[in-house]
């Protein structure tokens, strides 16, 4: 059998591994073995590409196999250690930045493959040209926003954002796929404009990012996620290689629809995440000047908690940033041995990413049944004893259902208002990621604790096995 | 220069049409695979395309593999190009295996 053909054989299982691995992927009982099938295809798509790949010189029917052998394994060696290293340090909290940092590794990839193949082969076609550039752009900008977005998961980097940016973006855009159709069509004369092109989407790329709040980067980073897919597919496109371009469409058309499930979820449109119109309008919403709010002791707490039937938890990002989920799975054992009937009710868009904060409680090892969906637990609310907020702060927020004014008008959210009894536990005051008042905070039902998710927990803990 | 003249048969040889093909299969796939996924599934799942769109690293392979040994640039860049590559394929199977791995352990 003849090389290529072997290599086809290759691409035609990595493909294959992929579309199995993305549908085992969406189940959580084959979860686990969809990621290792996919990484299965993904090495021997790679191992084929060493061993295997061939590049036939048209005019003299010479054949080059893959040289340069040392250099290739070294650096596969140097990603392989990097890589591995800091996936298995990262702290769960700080997963959706590791996400989006490997993410913009793979676009600056498929950017340097443009730069390399334009500035070595100084291809003439127009088709060859326009998908070398189209490469180019989508990966740098794939690049560019990513880091933005991981410096804003961070908190390193502000939100910032004007009518006049939101122009400048616009225009850019346009002006950069002008240049790109312009020095596709001419000869090999207009190539150093590459480098003008690089540049100019790199800067896109942050100013793209810039303006989105951080409540919005989950569906930033999807979105930037299918670009990339683009990206490999493009390239795909340049090298006539099956599995880049399966791998590369499947990501991007799956990530495109991930990207709106997680619109939908906050009742957004796309466009309006993208304009960063929730960071821009995030002073409205009702005043809540003149209401006051009232503080409960831990004493209090514990006492209300354990002689409650049902006590629904409502988990968000300040349980996360504390690291108070394997505290919030003692509170809730001890609860439960009291007689309480405790579940948790988790907001699609809960902690810093659709299905974070599941993942968080997942390596808190609370049991899977305990954990409800909010379309689950909202009918039941009414019932329950005490909804027990845990660094929740928008996801609870009635203005959501009640002012139109509101940014998150419209949001779909957890109706902790509509229990007995309400326990917010927050470190202080301080508004929600979206930047708005929580009237929840000042409902004659609500009862405030402040103080550390963590520490608080802890103390009720304490104080539960005394009463 | 070895592949300019391979490059030039590029449209020609290319079956656009068997490309296209693929195109659209993929796309619709794409969009099957996705829809019914449950809520708690969206971070692994992200994290798990994020992975397999690091195939991006074959594409560097190949353009490291046929380039000159005395062009610096493009070996310089290529090199680059692989670790990134890795990294993003490497890094985006384990950090999808972590997440995936809390799951398990509870039944």
């Amino acid at each position: 059998m003849a090389n290529s053909d072997i290599l086809k054989i290759c691409y035609l299982l990595g493909s294959l591994s992929f579309i199995v691995g993305l549908k085992m992927l969406s189940r959580p009982d084959s979860a686990k073995r969809g990621n290792l099938f996919a990484a299965l295809g993904m090495t021997v798509s790679i191992a084929g590409t060493i061993l295997f790949h061939e590049n036939v010189n048209h005019a003299t029917g010479e054949v080059s196999r893959i040289g340069n052998l040392l250099f290739i394994f070294g650096a596969i060696a140097i990603g392989t250690l990097t890589g591995y290293l800091s996936a298995m340090r990262v702290k769960m909290t700080a997963m959706p930045q590791m996400v989006s940092l490997f993410n913009g590794m793979g676009g600056a990839c498929a950017a340097l493959i443009s730069l390399v193949e334009m500035n070595t082969h100084h291809p003439q076609e127009f088709g060859l040209r326009l998908i070398i550039f189209l490469g180019l752009m989508i990966g740098t900008v794939s690049f560019a926003g990513s880091m933005i977005a991981f410096g804003k998961l961070e908190e390193k980097i502000k939100d910032y954002g004007s009518k006049v940016q939101q122009v400048i973006n616009n225009l850019l855009v346009f002006a950069i796929l002008g240049l790109i159709i312009y020095i596709s069509q001419g000869d090999s004369t207009t190539d150093s404009l590459i480098w003008v092109v690089f540049g100019a989407s790199a800067v896109y790329g942050i100013l793209f990012v810039m303006p989105i709040g951080g409540a919005d980067m989950p569906v930033v980073i999807s979105l930037l996620n299918s670009f990339t897919g683009i990206a490999a597919a493009l390239g795909g496109f340049m090298y006539d290689n099956q599995v880049m371009l399966t791998g590369g469409i499947l990501v991007g058309s799956a990530g495109t629809i991930l990207t709106i499930l997680m619109c939908k979820a906050m009742n957004r449109s796309l466009w309006n995440v993208v304009s960063g119109a929730f960071s821009a309008s995030g002073g409205s919403g009702k005043s809540t000047e003149g209401l006051s709010i009232s503080e409960i002791n831990v004493t209090d707490a514990a006492i209300l908690c354990a002689y409650s039937q049902r006590v629904t938890i409502v988990p968000g990002y300040g349980l996360a940033v504390a690291q108070a989920q394997h505290t919030c799975h003692e509170f809730e054992k001890v609860l439960e041995s009291k007689g309480v009937e405790v579940t948790y009710a988790v907001h699609p868009v809960a902690g810093r990413m659709p299905g974070h904060m599941n993942v968080l409680l997942a390596e808190a090892d609370v049991p899977y049944p305990k954990l409800k969906e909010m379309d689950e637990v909202n009918p039941h609310l009414p019932n329950t004893d005490v909804v027990i907020v845990i660094g929740a702060n928008d996801v609870v927020n009635p203005a959501a259902e009640t002012d139109p004014g509101s940014p998150i008008y419209g949001m779909p959210i957890i109706k902790a208002n509509t229990a007995k009894n309400v326990i917010v536990m927050k470190r202080s005051m301080g508004k929600g990621y979206a930047g708005i008042e929580n009237e929840l905070f000042y409902d004659k039902k609500t009862r405030m604790l402040f103080g550390d998710a963590k520490a608080s927990l802890e103390k009720l803990i304490a104080e539960l096995k005394s009463v | 220069m070895i592949l300019l003249s391979e490059f030039q048969g590029f449209l020609t040889s290319l079956d656009i049409w068997d490309i296209s093909f693929i195109l659209l299969l993929a796309v619709f796939l794409g969009i099957e695979v996705i829809s019914n996924v449950p809520a708690i599934l969206h971070t692994p799942l992200m994290s798990g395309a994020n992975a397999i769109h690091g195939v991006v690293i074959i594409g560097s392979i190949i353009v490291m593999g046929h380039t000159e040994p005395d062009n610096y640039f493009a070996l310089t860049l290529g090199f680059l190009a692989v670790v990134l590559g890795t990294l993003n394929v490497v890094g985006g199977f384990v950090v999808t295996h972590r997440m995936l791995q809390m799951f398990k352990k509870k039944k």
